[in-house]
């Protein structure tokens, strides 16, 4: 029976603190933003947050933490569902396509500032960060907010080991150079890589100026294909199944699943995105420098630029016009130089605009953290071509995970390169004609 | 024990000493990673402790704000216990009348109501998650705790198991309180309530944890990070994008946050062997 | 199945099923109905625009190969994990039953990884076992194994299985385990003076006093395997390494969740759902006659 009344007591308080517990109201009109920054970052993001809240008295934004990218995009799908959407959600890149075919869901930045009547100069942001996000008319629909690229981190002990002072500038070197170390005991195999789709497949395109699918990469119309299985692709992919045999590549995983193999001495470099670089400094007990993308020298037009990864900014209607006010301040607070040059410097992710580019290299900055301006020179290098400028494919998250299907079956030997590529453009497209079929 | 066959004991012995090592050995694994300092952990597991016990505990329980996105750790305790225990009795209470019901009466649509209670097992939450949220904004329980416990009591685990169960009380008991002019409420509370005292603990074992453990739904219905849940905080900080997690403080709170259905199962083992006295039939 | 006894009275039993069934219906039916809806359609995710399509989606998912793969890869995830789970529940139920000694000390061990989150066993597993820097890895590779569950399927199938069986053996070990201390001592003394040895008194009158809670925890660990272990898979392989892991509460999840498709989706929801009902109604026609109640 005392089980009973215990069960009843434990009742009655759920009940109360049920009852009890109705949001507080505030004076300030409230914005919502909802992103999918964890860990060490989420601080940061408090921190700008505070800042804008501080800097004056009428609105306040609320960062809220709301899972990974997938979690913080379904969580703002099933808030505008229900008729309740924050104001601003953080998309990543793969998610472009689809926000930006939900036309009546989706508030564009630069009609957002329009309409606000707020000063927005779009030249501020540095165009290969940008170029992504915008129209094919050079409008902004979203804003820029985290973003990296796929860099080459390489272990200078190691390389010195067998002789070597630079990392490799092609992919043929590459090849070599990852021999040498290897015979030279410099480490067990030549180098790893993470982000495959992303890093092999899409920047691979860019950077070699060649389309990853046809219509401009999807930017001039939803009925695009997909074309990464060309000769050149299949070159590439077969070569990195086959240095697989003597070590010269290893497979670690998708994302960053393979940055310890680097981070312990067992791979000599790392192809993964230039955001890892702070946790690379952490966990490396070696000095490592950061070089640009590798290319095959026989390919003219490469190193074009390549293409940024990461998330943007997305403003979502369905809240009273005047909240929109504040986040048009919000936007523009966040491309201040001061809170750019905060964020880039404290972060692994480059700066989205000029100045505060140019105002992190005047102070010195990357003279004291080598490497930290590889990304974002690797990206602005050239004027972006229709094929570096970015992707814009419905429901890429699921073909990417198509991609990585088909990879992992090439380097675990069960298809040939050109069996897999083929397989994951087949069905790749059949999710480009389900995704035209929704949208048109 | 009933004979003494010593080398029984030994081999019982064994296999559970065996089988402990092996299933706690994951556990073992976090608590040492929660003693040592980050740069340590990144790369490789650790196998023996390290010496920042004491300093990964502090810093997680004092400024709880420094990782978990802003929130207090005891609050997220809080939020979650409240999650925890709104479940683990909810779900108890309502299904136990339930399968009474369906066990000792006969009325008609019996069978009808048995079986739309058991659909619930029959379709994961991830699936009807999206419409399960439409419908608590709309009856205004975003950010409530009646919000985030009510959706998840609707399953029919423990209505089953209490179904199993009363299926094997004997007859017997049910004709004499019939025979002593006892009515089925009276029944119920004397005689059934208490028989059912093992089941109900390893229920509230099971339920408290269930509910403790959850991430998606309260991910979804909580945008005021007042109402953050402990199991939401450590997946902030174990999942960063294009980061390294911080694996010390992020394992020391994991271990913090397994401290109370380590508590629950504790507490409910002494009924576990209350049950085998009074059942004695 | 009813009790030979019974209670007659009108209106009680429909007012103590009506908290749950209230409840079922807001939270469950009327939910779970939208989504089945949702399977015959095909939608953008925002909701802004919908075609009605009839059974297109389901068409497309049986003409893909993938799909029919995904079936077989959950059927051999579902039978490894549950044999074992279920297998080492109720010898480790059995035998802390048993032991006189420190019998506290293994009631609390074994149930700890109940109260693990599950993203966080997912993590530990992964750790014990990463190829690069995992002990398990490294003390298989000293024995000669090159263990690489990243790129070997069979190693991640056996990877997933250890790490949702290790969750569900807590679970059954704690029902066996209430099962067994149900049991009358004066039963099993009985038998014991008779001169049954231990096996024989445990294959004659134990199990079968225990078949009712066998009964719940089969239903129980299909469901589980099939639905539950979505977590886990999420956290260790991502359905990888090249779908060999992918089983079909997963697909859900990553067409649904991650991919947006959301009319696909509850197309595979549907089929998963009738899967799990056939699966149960089998198990309570066929296999409940030979319960003991």
């Amino acid at each position: 029976m005392r089980y009973v009344r215990m069960m009843a007591a434990t009742l009655v308080v759920s009940a109360l603190a049920a009852l009890g517990s109705a949001g507080t109201a505030s004076a300030k009109t409230e914005i919502q933003w909802w992103h999918a920054m964890g860990g060490a970052l989420g601080e940061i993001v408090n921190d700008i947050a505070a800042g804008f809240n501080q800097s004056q008295d009428e609105y306040e934004v609320k960062a809220v933490y709301k899972g990974n990218y997938t979690e913080t995009m379904t969580a703002g799908i099933a808030a505008f569902r229900s008729g309740k959407p924050p104001h601003i959600m953080q998309v990543f890149e793969v998610g472009t396509a689809t926000m930006m075919a939900a036309k009546g869901a989706v508030y564009p930045v630069h009609q957002l500032m329009a309409d606000q009547g707020q000063p927005f100069d779009q030249s501020r942001y540095i165009s290969a960060v940008v170029g992504y996000y915008t129209t094919t008319d050079g409008k902004l629909l979203s804003m820029p907010f985290n973003s990296s690229t796929p860099v080459v981190f390489w272990n200078k002990a190691a390389f010195k080991k067998a002789g070597l002072d630079r990392a490799p500038e092609t992919w043929e070197e590459m090849g070599e150079f990852s021999k040498k170390i290897i015979a030279s005991g410099g480490a067990e195999c030549g180098f790893t890589i993470g982000w495959q789709s992303w890093s092999m497949l899409e920047n691979f395109s860019a950077w070699h100026n060649v389309p990853f699918a046809t219509k401009e990469n999807g930017f001039a119309g939803l009925d695009t294909e997909f074309a990464f299985n060309s000769p050149l692709h299949v070159k590439h992919i077969k070569q990195l199944a086959d240095w697989q045999a003597d070590k010269v590549f290893t497979y670690g995983g998708r994302r960053g699943d393979g940055n310890p193999l680097f981070a312990d001495g067992k791979c000599a470099m790392l192809i993964n995105s230039s955001a890892y670089y702070s946790g690379l400094r952490k966990s490396a007990k070696f000095d490592f420098g950061t070089n640009q993308l590798p290319y095959w020298s026989t390919v003219a037009g490469a190193p074009q630029n390549s293409i940024i990864g990461g998330a943007t900014l997305w403003v979502l209607t369905g809240n009273p016009k005047s909240d929109y006010a504040g986040v048009g301040k919000f936007l523009n607070y966040m491309s201040d130089v001061f809170v750019q040059a905060y964020w880039h410097q404290n972060t692994g992710y480059v700066p989205i605009t000029n100045a505060a580019y140019e105002m992190t290299k005047g102070s010195g900055y990357y003279e004291k953290n080598e490497g930290r301006d590889v990304a974002i020179l690797q990206m602005s290098g050239k004027a972006p071509t229709p094929n570096s400028k970015g992707l814009r494919l419905g429901s890429f998250v699921q073909t990417r995970d198509i991609i990585n299907e088909e990879l992992e079956a090439i380097w675990a030997g069960k298809k040939t390169a050109q069996q897999g590529l083929d397989s994951a453009v087949e069905r790749g497209n059949n999710i480009l004609r389900k995704f035209e079929k929704a949208n048109k | 024990m009933i004979e003494n066959r010593p080398w029984l004991a030994y081999v019982t012995h064994g296999v559970l000493v065996l089988g402990l090592i092996v299933i706690s050995f994951p556990i073992y694994i976090a608590f040492v990673a929660s003693t040592h300092e980050v740069e340590n952990l990144i790369a490789t597991v650790q196998p023996w402790f390290g010496g920042a016990l004491i300093e990964n505990y502090l810093t997680v329980l004092q400024s709880g704000k420094q990782n978990a996105g802003g929130v207090p750790v005891n609050t997220m305790m809080f939020n979650s216990l409240v999650m925890a225990l709104g479940i683990m009795v909810g779900k108890i209470s309502i299904s136990i009348i339930s399968a009474y019901a369906i066990v000792y009466f006969r009325f008609p649509l019996r069978m009808f109501f048995f079986w739309i209670i058991f659909l619930t097992l029959m379709l994961p939450v991830e699936v009807r998650i999206l419409p399960t949220y439409k419908v608590v904004v709309d009856l205004g329980l975003l950010d409530t705790y009646a919000g985030l416990t009510l959706p998840l009591i609707a399953s029919a685990t423990a209505t089953f198991l209490f179904r199993q169960f009363f299926l094997t009380v004997p007859d017997e008991l049910a004709e004499a309180a019939r025979v002593d002019g006892a009515g089925p409420i009276r029944f119920f509370v004397t005689i059934l309530l208490p028989l059912s005292r093992t089941n109900i603990a390893a229920l509230s074992v099971i339920l408290f944890i269930y509910g403790w453990n959850q991430y998606l739904w309260p991910l979804l219905i909580t945008t005021d990070t007042d109402m953050t849940t402990i199991v939401m905080g450590i997946q902030r900080m174990l999942f960063v994008a294009d980061a390294v997690p911080e694996w010390n403080l992020t394992m020391t709170t994991a271990i913090l946050a397994m401290l109370p259905p380590v508590v629950v199962v504790l507490v409910m083992q002494r009924q576990f062997v209350k049950g085998l006295v009074d059942t004695e039939k | 199945m009813q009790k030979r006894v019974t209670f007659r009275n009108l209106w009680l039993p429909y007012l103590l099923l009506a908290p749950q069934v209230i409840i079922t219906f807001i939270f469950f039916i009327w939910p779970a109905s939208q989504a089945l809806f949702q399977s015959l359609l095909v939608e953008d995710p925002f909701g802004l625009k919908s075609n009605f399509v009839w059974f297109e989606n389901f068409e497309e998912l049986f003409s893909n190969p993938l799909y029919l793969d995904s079936m077989l890869i959950t059927a051999v995830f579902s039978i490894a994990t549950t044999l074992l789970a279920l297998s080492s529940g109720l010898l480790f139920a059995v035998l802390a039953d048993r032991a006189v000694k420190g019998a506290s000390i293994y009631k609390g061990a074994l149930l700890w990884p109940y109260a693990v989150a599950p993203a966080v066993a997912g993590v530990l597993w992964l750790f014990l076992f990463s190829p690069a820097n995992g002990i398990v890895a490294a003390v298989l590779r000293a024995m000669g194994y090159e263990w690489n569950h990243v790129l070997n399927g069979g190693e991640a199938m056996l990877l997933v299985v250890i790490a949702a069986a290790w969750k569900q053996i807590a679970y059954n070990f704690l029902f066996f385990l209430a099962g067994l201390q149900m049991i009358p001592r004066s039963v099993i003394e009985a038998a014991a003076i008779d001169g049954a040895s231990p096996l024989k008194r445990f294959w004659t009158i134990i199990f079968p006093l225990l078949t009712p809670t066998t009964f719940f925890l089969l239903v129980v660990n299909v469901v589980y395997a099939f639905f539950d272990t979505f977590g886990i898979i999420h956290a260790v392989t991502s359905g990888g390494p090249a779908g060999a892991t992918n089983i079909l509460v997963y697909k859900v999840y990553a067409d649904g969740f991650v991919g947006l498709d959301l009319g696909g989706s509850a197309a595979q929801s549907v089929v998963l759902m009738g899967i799990v009902i056939a699966l149960t109604v089998v198990q309570f026609r066929y296999l409940e006659r030979r319960v003991q109640y």
